[in-house]
């Protein structure tokens, strides 16, 4: 297990993760955006003292949607120049400046080159598909039992949700002793005898996957169940009046008018899956199994001090994750998303 | 019976609770096949909540619900096979019209090329066929309306249930969809449950209305019987009785009462029993008018209020002893005239002063109480 150097912990924060994962979350926020944009109320708050002229001024801006109301948007603004643009900007002009020489795509080369390298995206995708889409279906019946009221349903939603609160390192630690060689869960099998010895289920595969599930499941339990709660209850009713049994009116009625919101869901979890880096380092294989691309990222960058090829790495990380998401959002397009008749 | 395909749907005491709330009370009803029945009331009444429990997404909490002979209130409401118009319409968004039509077809297997027959047919009926490709979004509030009346009755259902189905239209197009739901009425000789809280609505559709109030029925009968007998004070709110007139009792004597309005005298019709005490005269404004030195029923108002209706004028006026009176009247009134109105004696109904709705001898659940009984359980309508 590569050091962990508690000031080169922070810098490999600040470098990678927020960029990419910010970056995805505007893109995210800017297509949910889209199709509420008409929407949008573009109230014309002109001052009441102000001359005939200037208020047919701002009256024509108002309509257009220019008020002073904008400058709400002013920390959103600044936030995202200041923490992702530049940042990006800048991360992307420094992977085009190899340390080693060798042209401006060197770095490319010699990650698309090097099969340990180009490895990591296979290992990457294989940990953030399958745990992206086991959330989100798990999600699914998890959200429609829990959609309307009922007893404990506080409850209920406070132990779902505490995996966010706890973080990825705390929820790493514990599956370390829990699933350990000598953690309850090998315990309680072995003592059933239903295995002989304790079954590797940390530093591997399974561990970081399990890390994944548990860290990423509240997220898309939360999202699916916004999205479910839009849906108007009496579809379903209607439904079951003309003949449909429950599938059939999950299947032919709910679905349909869910999966845009579960193509968003699944492009967050993968998202989220995809920058896997603290579970992956803590609950992983030392041996390279899971040595995910954001991990050799931070070793490039922090290990070998190639700040100009961790820059390269992560700038690839960003450009795969934009194609998984923009697929599943070309996907989405094919799909009713017009008004679903809840509440949402 | 029509082609329905039952004789009669019998509700045997259906009653539904909501935690200690009783939101339908031993709800006794025989419905004919063929039949055109409005459930009427405010709401909160229990007319939804009746509706859902014969649809069967409601469950029971007591009674039982049988369709000739078969028990069906146990049938879940997928396999029960009646229509439904919902008042938000609860088209699937997703789907076009046709496809929203046809999908009650899907669902019980019907082949598909007499599913497509069926579904043209009904779109035809309902007068979509230039909008059946759109999706409901596209579509005008009336329309979407017809559209949920197509999707239900696209299915032969042996009954059809509407749940305030025009509520959510504007004024004209309520008259229009109330004479369009009248005529596919009659002319597939669907039975239909029809709830509205509209007494307008009701009387104008239905062949026999079930007014209800906190979950208890008051009142079973034809529009003529509920709109000129009705059995209680609260059905006589309702049904448009708008002047409630409390006073001493001076004189009973046959089926007629008289009152002491302060000086003058009113005689009405005996509808409760009322032998003595305080009773309360029930007057509709359009019974009420100006009238000469000896007519009948003849009381002195002061008018507060005229508002032009065209034809005639509605006024509001005060009695001598403080109490609001409203009346129709093609003469021209002002603010602060003292007029003579009166109204026929046959058209006065006195009842008891007990609340209607918490108990006394006023109530209307015992039938055979009242002077005209409307059997909950005859079908006199049909």
């Amino acid at each position: 297990m590569p050091g962990r150097h508690p000031h080169a912990w922070t810098r490999g924060r600040e470098h990678e993760h927020p960029p990419v994962v910010s970056e995805q979350r505007a893109h995210f926020e800017y297509v949910r955006a889209g199709k509420r944009r008409d929407g949008r109320a573009g109230s014309g708050i002109a001052g009441s003292g102000i001359m005939s002229a200037d208020r047919s001024f701002r009256h024509r801006l108002a309509e257009r949607g220019v008020d002073r109301t904008l400058l709400l948007l002013l920390p959103g603004v600044l936030f995202l120049v200041l923490l992702f643009c530049y940042p990006f900007a800048y991360g992307l002009g420094l992977s085009f400046q190899p340390q080693k020489g060798g042209g401006p795509f060197a770095n490319y080369v010699t990650f698309f080159t090097d099969p340990y390298l180009r490895g990591t995206v296979w290992i990457t995708f294989k940990l953030g598909l399958p745990a992206a889409l086991v959330n989100v279906i798990a999600s699914v019946p998890v959200a429609l039992r829990t959609r309307g009221s009922f007893r404990g349903k506080r409850l209920m939603t406070i132990l779902l949700v505490v995996p966010v609160t706890l973080g990825t390192v705390l929820t790493a630690e514990g599956l370390l002793s829990y699933l350990g060689p000598n953690g309850w869960f090998n315990k309680v099998l072995t003592a059933l005898h239903i295995v002989d010895r304790p079954v590797a289920l940390v530093h591997n595969y399974w561990g970081v996957l399990a890390s994944l599930l548990i860290t990423g499941f509240p997220f898309a339990y939360l999202l699916t169940l916004s999205y479910l709660t839009g849906i108007d209850p009496t579809l379903e009713r209607a439904a079951a009046t003309l003949g449909a049994g429950w599938w059939q009116r999950f299947r032919r009625v709910t679905l349909p008018l869910l999966a845009p919101g579960l193509a968003i869901t699944f492009c967050l979890s993968f998202v989220l899956a995809f920058s896997v880096f603290p579970s992956a380092q803590l609950v992983g294989d030392p041996r390279g199994s899971t040595h995910v691309i954001s991990i050799e990222a931070y070793h490039a960058a922090f290990q070998q001090y190639d700040y100009s090829m961790g820059s390269a790495i992560a700038m690839v990380m960003a450009a795969l994750m934009l194609v998984v998401v923009a697929l599943v959002l070309a996907w989405r397009a094919t799909f009713y998303r017009g008004a679903t008749g809840g509440k949402g | 019976m029509g082609a329905s395909g039952f004789e009669a749907l019998r509700l045997d005491r259906i009653t539904r609770r909501f935690g200690d709330q009783v939101a339908l009370r031993e709800l006794d009803l025989t419905i004919r096949g063929g039949e055109f029945v409005a459930l009427l009331g405010p709401s909160g009444c229990g007319k939804s909540t009746a509706l859902n429990c014969l649809a069967g997404l409601l469950p029971l909490s007591g009674g039982s619900i049988w369709l000739d002979e078969r028990r069906i209130d146990t049938v879940p409401p997928e396999r029960r096979g009646f229509g439904m118009v919902f008042q938000n319409y609860a088209l699937f968004p997703h789907l076009s019209v046709r496809a929203n039509i046809a999908f009650g077809l899907a669902m019980h297997r019907v082949p598909k090329a007499e599913a497509k027959r069926r579904v043209e047919d009904v779109i035809r009926l309902v007068q979509l066929t230039e909008h059946a490709h759109k999706h409901p979004a596209q579509l005008s509030g009336g329309q979407q309306q017809r559209v949920a009346i197509a999707r239900a009755i696209v299915l032969e259902p042996p009954l059809v249930l509407m749940d305030e189905p025009l509520s959510n239209l504007d004024a004209k197009l309520r008259l229009e969809m109330r004479t369009e739901i009248r005529r596919l009425h009659q002319r597939l000789d669907l039975t239909t449950v029809y709830v509205t809280h509209d007494q307008e609505e009701a009387l104008s559709m239905a062949d026999r209305l079930v007014v209800l109030r906190d979950g208890e029925v008051q009142q079973v009968g034809t529009p003529e019987e509920v709109y000129a007998e009705p059995v209680n004070r609260y059905v006589a709110g309702f049904m448009g009785y708008r002047n409630m007139l409390a006073f001493g009792v001076e004189s009973c004597a046959g089926g007629e009462v008289t009152l002491a309005a302060g000086s003058a005298r009113l005689t009405g019709v005996n509808r409760d029993g009322v032998r003595g005490g305080t009773a309360v005269a029930a007057i509709r404004p359009e019974d009420v008018g100006v009238v000469e030195a000896d007519a009948a029923n003849r009381v002195p108002v002061t008018v507060e209020v005229v508002e032009y209706h065209g034809r005639e004028q509605a006024v509001q006026a005060r009695l001598q002893g403080g109490e609001e009176l409203h009346f129709r009247t093609t003469r021209r009134l002002a603010p602060g005239d003292q007029v003579d109105v009166g109204a026929p004696p046959e058209r006065v109904l006195v009842f008891g002063t007990d609340d209607a709705g918490t108990g006394g001898e006023g109530r209307a659940v015992a039938p055979d109480a009242r002077t005209t009984p409307a059997r909950v359980d005859s079908g006199a309508g049909a």
